[in-house]
This record gives C-alpha cells, structure tokens and sequence, in this order.
C-alpha cells in the first residue's frame, strides 16, 4: 500500500464529528410522550410528599372538628373536611407521603446496589458460586414479598429502618436475577477477555466493562421495583405497622378513613388513594418508556409516540 | 433459450425516505445455469436475493422494475399466489443453517411440511418417497433412523444439505443461495458446492448464489455479476470476468482477494461504499477510484457493452488501477537470537476435561509471522487462548523469550501481560462499546504505569500508526465499521509495544477489501515493530500472503509444519494436501 493510501482520509465516513456518545436508553426514553407524562406526575407527588407540609394550613396532629366532617360544617376552615379523630384531611395528606416515599427509595436503593453486586458476581464467575449465589436467591424469592415483610416487623416492630431494610432484601433477588440474565451474554463477548488479558482486576471488570453494559435492562427492573416498593410500603403501612401510628401516613389514611367513605366525608380515603395510584401510575410510565427504549421498540418511528 | 429467472429495472427503497437501496438492477440466468452475485456487505446483493421472491425486508420497499420467473411477475404476485410461488417455484437456502432449521422438528417432519404445503406428489407415500430421493440427491442418508434426528445432531455441512434439500424438494425452476458455506470448513464447503452445481445441473435449475467470497463464486459459477452501492457495475462469464476484468472495483476485489498460486500480495482499498442517501450523483465508486475523472462524477454510467455477453458501467473500461498492480516485498527475517520470542513446547489443552490439543510444539522468532491453519474445532483457538492466557486447562510449557509463562493471565506479570497481546476474531465484540476509543487503547498503557497525558500522546500516535487518525481517540465503537473497528483493536495489542501479537481470525468478520488492508496492516507493523506474530486461521489462501511459517493443526495435533511456501507447495501431510485441494481457488479456477 502507498502512503497515499494510508492516509487518504476515509470518503465513506462523515466529517470529524464531537464524541456522541450511543444514545443512551434515558435519551431515547424522554422522545416519548409517555415517559415524559410519568416524570410530570412523578415529579409532581414527589413535591407533595416531600414539601407538602411546608404549604399545609393546620398541624399534623391538630384537632379541626368533629371526626369524618365534610368541609365548611368544621369547626375552622378546611378544604376536603376533617378526618378521624378531627384531624384536617388536606393537611394529613400533605404530611403523609413523605414516609412512604422515602422508604421506598431508600428500599429500592439498597435492592439495587445488593442485587446488582449478587448478578454481576453470579454472571462473570458461574461455577459453584453462582449456584450458591442464586439458589440463596431463589429461598428469599419463594416468600411472597408482603408476608416476609408482614413476619419480620410483626416480631421486631415497625421502624423505618426495619421497613427499608425488609422491603429492600426481599427485592435483591428480583434484581440479581435480572443483572445475572443481561449480563451473562456480556461475560460473553471478547472486551471481557481483552480486559482479563490484561490483568484487570475482578471488579474493575464487574463495574468497568459489565455494568455500563447492562445499565438499560437495570434501570427498566429498578424503575418497577420502585413501583412495587411504594406499592408494598402503602400496603404495609395500611395494615397499621408504621412508625409512628399518630403520624400521617397516605397507606394508614386509607384505613383509618374507611368509615368515612360510607359517612359524609369520603376525601380521607379518595386523597392518598389517588396519589399512591398516580405515584405507581407515573413511575409505571417512566418505566415503560425505560423498557421500551431499552428494547428499541420505537425506534423505527423515530421514538416519538 | 428462454430464461428462468429475468430481473428488469428493479429498484429498491428504504421505505419513507425514498432512498435507493438497489437500482436499476438488471439479471438475466437461464435454466442449469448458476449466477454468482458478488459484493461487499452493504452493496445491497441480500436484498436483490430477497427481491427474488418477493420479499423486502421490513423498512425496505420495492419500488419498481419486474422479477419474472418463468411468466410469474413475482412483484406482482398477491399474498397467498406469492406463499404458493415460494417453496414451489423459488426457494431460498438462507445463510445460517444452525438457526434455519426448526430445532423442535425431526428433519423428516420439515422436509414433508414443504411438500405437504404445495401438494407435491399428491399422496403422502409419493411425498414420503420424494423425502427418500430427494436425501440422496443431496448426498445424506435417507435411511429411516437418520431422518428421525432432529437438527442438531446433525454437522453444519449436514445442515446445510438438508436446507438444499428442502429447497430442492419441490422441484424450483429458481433457487437463491445467500451465503449457504459460509460458517463450514472449506472440505464441507467443496462437498456442499458440488452438490449445488451438480443439482442445478441436473434438474434444470437456475441458481442465483449471493457471496461476497470471490473463489467459491470462481469455482461455481457460469456468470457472475458484481454489486456496488446497489447497482451491477460488471457482469460476463465466470472465466472472462475474473482473467480480465473491465471494471476497476472488480480489479480491486481480485487484487484484494487471498491467493496461494500466486506471489501477490492483497491490496486493499481504504473508504467506504457510499450507503442509501449519501451516494453521489456521478458513478458511485468515483470517490474511491484512482481512474474518476470530472465526467466520471457527472453522472451514473449507463450499462455499456464491454465484449461478448459482458456489461460494464464504467465510462473507462479495462484501464488499470495502479495500486492493483502490487509485487510482493519479502521480509527479511530478523536475525535469529538465541531464544525464540514465543515458544510452545508439549503443551495439551482441554476443555472440560476433555482433551482437545495435544502435544503442540512451536516457536515463533522476533519479526516472524507463524500461521496456525486449522479447520474449526482443530483445537486452535483453544491452543491460541492457553498461549494468550485466557484459557487456564492446559499442561506443559509455554515460554516468553527466557521466561517461562503462568498458565492464566491472572497470574503472570503486568510486564508479560503487556509483552505478548491478542487481537481478537470479532472487532464487534471486542472493544467495549460504551468506552471511547481512546480509553480502551490506552488502558494497557495505564496499567503499565504511563502517565494520563504521556498515554494520550502514544494512543494518537498509535492511531495513526493504523491509519487512522487520532481524532479517532473520542469516537466511541459504533462510530466505526468493522475495518476501523479492528484497526483499533490492533492499536490496543500494539499501544504497549509488545514482543508477540496473537491474531485470532483477525479478518474472518470483515469484507474482503478491508481484509486485504487489514493484513497488509499487520505486515507492515510486523516488519517495522520486529514483532513475533502468531496469526490464527481456517483460511489457507490469506496464509500465503502473510506468513513466513505455517503450522498446521487438524484435531488437536500438529500435522505439519514448515516455510510458508514448501507447505502450500509441496505439503507432505495428508491432510494438508487435502485442505489445498479443497480451498477455492481463483487462478485455478480461471485457467480450466
């Protein structure tokens, strides 16, 4: 080959263009009405359970009135009426997301450190490993989520730490599973050999080349443990294990307000019911569009569904 | 003679854009004949395959010109006249046999359900005999037991001669083959392309055979036509258009083209063909042609007469190129030190327990290139993995200069690790595809204790040592196409200026013209660099313009071994002799 040859700049390729990264699977996801929805609601609860209580008119624990009165029969001024024991709904609801949501981050937070930490271990050193690794799995996997939860804070107490921490463990396997799968095919591939090649040590393969690699599949399978979590956490807190069962709580609200519903002032129960609905509709939705990204449906239309 | 299959104006869009995939491609192949297409990936030869029998892949929309088999205008077919044309009139042999066949069906069970579909023979004993015959038309047992196997207890080469079967079971007037050898060893391949040309032959059926590998098309086919940026720039007889070809784009894919008969080295051809919507007004190959002229780039040449029965659409025909015309510059040798840089001495290597290479000696020198030449499952991977270090299951003595190797990677030295460095088959799958390319080239170069900017500086100028340029550094993998791909992977091996380069079928994933430049890459390197290189592959041809030392490996044992030439030559062993006389050849072929 002549040197002209060598150097002859490539006609085929386009002109020096500025690192593009691969379009990541978040990129692709906000093309899509539906995920960017699911962020507006998301973003929207979130705001309430985090700042509700700096707008809220009344106390968490104040007395309004009489127990389940619609709004303007109170004694002072409400907007949705009071709840039991006379404590205003509108304030209760400000004040009661915030538990919830916490915990379930918290939660999914640590499901996907652990499990991620368990796949990617379980997928690059298959062996004996691997089987005591996901068999361990496959005991937590067998107990239905809500009884495990149900068992330990019955005996030990409802403590958010607790709470965080059961929700949290008995998720792992679900996202081991997950990492495991996705990232097995890529154990596979020869940048894994060239990295070991070179003597790179075990976890600077595991973080360096599997992670960035099964990062799309991961963020689908976390976003819907999330859902789950604050699912799980509203349910837990609706049987009466919270903290502090004075304290508001959208999943307590539910059940303390039952009688409400039946009597004149429903708002106690339609208010959290509605926002822990929105709350897993809305990360529901920025999920999907993840997947959908993520699978590369889509992508022939240009991702703008 | 009235043709079989007649293709007119036919032209292709991605569907929406309107964008030309193929256009105005014209074909003509009368009955018993075979027409070899041949191309790069890309020049759109698969989808004028499919166009055949009707189908476009999705995203891709046929947009005009006729597809005439016998007087079925397939274009124009309606859905259940089309399904009825498929399998009965035209067939289709796809490229993989492995993923063609239905794993959960016994062979017999596929073979009936073609025939059932279409009513061939009209009773089932008359189907159950046509299975019979057909089986040993395409040369495979037909004998109860072997029909009842399902597909994978059969070889790929077995695979393959059920899938003709299958195409030839109802009795096609065409049949299109898209890359069936591909994935076989070249003995299964000869066997397979015998058997196809003495079907076609025998039955009066015209084949289209889709390829991009020059020497089977040389050996099989009556006509061949050539493909580039979807358009038929050359086509004439197998023999006319191989000894003198008219269009400088054929004359590249010949000179590009392995071949041991010859002492020509492979040139290849830097640039891309030009994909739907970028291509020029003008001919489509000006951009990468020595010969383009201003009237070159002003419009498409129109199909000209080039000679008996060959068309040309070159507005200068016959000239030739001057970087086709490259003589071969030996290698001096470096003079032999005491120790060889790479030894392998009564090394066996298993795979689960299970031996799979046994008792392999050899040596590779400083600046000397050893092939390893093995048909697949010969154990050379195996072998090239235990001398890489990524294969641990092995036993006897694999030494680096004066050192005597560990057997993983893990537990040799960084500085050992750094001096002997592996390229890989795939470059797909061997850069991290969310890393820039810089990164990954300069990793070896941090692990060996080099500063940030001091590895920064090396990596462009290791760029540019594998022509490419070193604003490559902030691309990232699917930026690039195979052949940049795999010059960075051969940048990362040599970034850290190893001692010894293990090539593991560097080129088997790429097209032939950036295979060509590819190991004209690796010989250049090789002399300049003084580097010991051990190039693993199944392809005997690319061997003859690369190495000075072959090894031959056949089920785990070393068979033969010797200079380049005396083994291609005058092989001694059996089995080599018969790996020659299996491998196509495009001289040999030209001169019958």
């Amino acid at each position: 080959m002549t040197a002209a040859d060598v150097t002859a700049a490539d006609p085929g390729t386009t002109p020096e263009v500025a690192s593009r990264k691969p379009p990541g699977v978040i990129r692709v996801a906000y093309r899509m009405w539906r995920t960017r929805v699911g962020t507006l609601i998301v973003a929207l609860l979130a705001a309430i359970a985090l700042f509700g209580h700096l707008i809220a008119p009344y106390g968490e624990r104040d007395a309004v009135g009489l127990p389940f009165t619609p709004a303007g029969k109170t004694r002072k001024h409400t907007i949705f009426g009071s709840a039991k024991v006379g404590h205003d709904v509108w304030t209760r609801f400000l004040y009661g997301g915030k538990p919830i949501l916490i915990a379930a981050v918290l939660a999914t937070v640590l499901a996907l450190v652990l499990g991620t930490l368990v796949g990617l271990v379980a997928a690059y050193n298959r062996g004996k490993l691997d089987d005591v690794l996901m068999r361990t799995m496959d005991v937590i996997l067998a107990l239905p989520q809500i009884i495990s939860a149900l068992i330990v804070i019955s005996m030990f107490g409802a403590t958010t730490i607790l709470i965080i921490l059961t929700v949290g463990i008995s998720t792992v396997p679900r996202i081991a599973r997950v990492t495991r799968g996705a990232a097995i095919s890529v154990v596979e591939r020869d940048f894994v050999a060239a990295a070991e090649s070179l003597g790179e040590s075990r976890f600077r393969i595991l973080r360096s080349e599997l992670l960035p690699n099964i990062a799309a599949p991961l963020l689908v399978e976390a976003n819907l443990r999330l859902t789950f979590s604050i699912g799980l956490i509203s349910g837990i807190a609706f049987l009466g294990f919270t903290p502090d069962p004075g304290a508001a709580n959208w999943g307590l609200m539910i059940n303390e307000n039952r009688q409400g519903v039946l009597g004149q002032n429903p708002w106690g129960v339609i208010l959290p019911v509605i926002a822990i609905a929105m709350l897993t509709i809305g990360t529901g939705l920025v999920g999907d569009g993840l997947s959908r990204a993520a699978a590369g449906i889509d992508r022939s239309k240009g991702g703008d569904l | 003679m009235d043709n079989a299959l007649t293709i007119t104006n036919l032209r292709i869009e991605v569907a929406g854009s309107g964008f030309d995939i193929i256009d105005d491609v014209n074909l003509r192949i009368a009955p018993g004949e075979v027409l070899g297409l041949v191309g790069e990936s890309g020049s759109g030869k698969t989808t004028v395959g499919l166009a055949v029998l009707g189908h476009a892949r999705r995203g891709v929309k046929l947009a005009g010109g006729d597809v005439m088999i016998g007087d079925a205008a397939m274009l124009a077919l309606g859905d259940v006249a089309l399904r009825q044309a498929r399998g009965r009139l035209v067939t289709y042999v796809p490229q993989d046999p492995s993923t063609a066949l239905n794993p959960a069906l016994r062979i017999q069970k596929q073979l009936i359900e073609v025939l059932e579909f279409h009513n061939f023979g009209g009773s089932d004993k008359a189907r159950q005999e046509r299975v019979v015959q057909v089986m040993s038309e395409v040369l495979l047992p037909s004998t109860p037991e072997f029909l009842r196997r399902y597909p994978h207890q059969l070889s790929g080469g077995q695979q393959q001669r059920v899938g003709l079967a299958m195409a030839f079971a109802c009795r096609p007037s065409v049949i299109v083959l898209d890359e069936p050898t591909t994935g076989l060893d070249v003995s299964t391949q000869a066997h397979v392309l015998a058997t196809v040309r003495d079907l076609c032959r025998a039955h009066k059926v015209a084949a289209l055979y889709v390829t991009h590998d020059l020497a089977v098309v040389a050996n099989l086919a009556d006509r061949v036509a050539v493909m580039y940026a979807g358009r038929i720039v050359e086509q004439g007889t197998a023999a006319e258009l191989f000894f003198n070809p008219s269009h400088p784009y054929t004359r590249h894919l010949i000179a590009a083209a392995p071949d041991m008969s010859t002492d020509r080295e492979m040139v290849g051809l830097r640039g891309r063909a030009p994909g739907p919507g970028r291509r020029p007004v003008g001919c489509s190959f000006a951009p990468r042609c020595e010969l383009a002229t201003a009237d070159c780039r002003a419009e498409f040449p129109a199909e000209r007469e080039a000679g008996p029965g060959r068309l040309v659409r070159c507005i200068r025909p016959f000239e030739i190129p001057q970087s086709t015309q490259h003589v071969a510059v030996h290698s001096s040798p470096i003079a032999a030190s005491a120790t060889h840089a790479l030894m392998v001495r009564d090394v066996c290597a298993s795979y689960t327990g299970h031996e799979v290479v046994h008792n392999v000696d050899l040596h590779v020198d400083r600046g000397e290139c050893l092939a390893l030449v093995g048909e697949s499952g010969s154990g050379k991977t195996t072998l090239s993995r235990s001398i890489g270090g990524l294969h641990r299951e092995w036993t006897g003595e694999i030494s680096l200069g004066s050192e005597r190797l560990a057997r993983s990677a893990r537990d040799r030295s960084t500085a050992q690790r750094l001096r002997i460095q592996y390229v890989f088959q795939n470059p797909y799958s061997s850069l991290q595809p969310r890393r820039t390319v810089g990164d990954s080239v300069a990793r070896p170069l941090i692990i060996g204790g080099v500063g940030k900017t001091e590895a920064n500086r090396k990596v462009g100028e290791m760029l540019e040592r594998v022509a490419l340029t070193a604003s490559y550094a902030n691309r990232f993998p699917d930026q690039l196409s195979g052949g940049e791909r795999q010059r960075v992977a051969i940048a990362r091996a040599l970034v850290s200026r190893p001692e010894v380069l293990v090539c593991d079928e560097v080129t088997s994933a790429l097209d032939v013209l950036v295979q060509a430049s590819i190991v004209e890459l690796l010989s250049e390197l090789r002399r300049d660099l003084g580097l010991a290189m051990l190039f693993v592959t199944h392809n005997l041809p690319l061997v003859a313009s690369i190495a000075d030392q072959v090894a031959v490996l056949a089920d785990g044992k070393l068979v033969e071994s010797g200079p380049t030439e005396k083994v291609l030559r005058h092989p001694e062993a059996e089995y080599t002799k018969r790996l020659i006389a299996d491998t196509p050849q495009i001289a040999a072929a030209v001169e019958t």
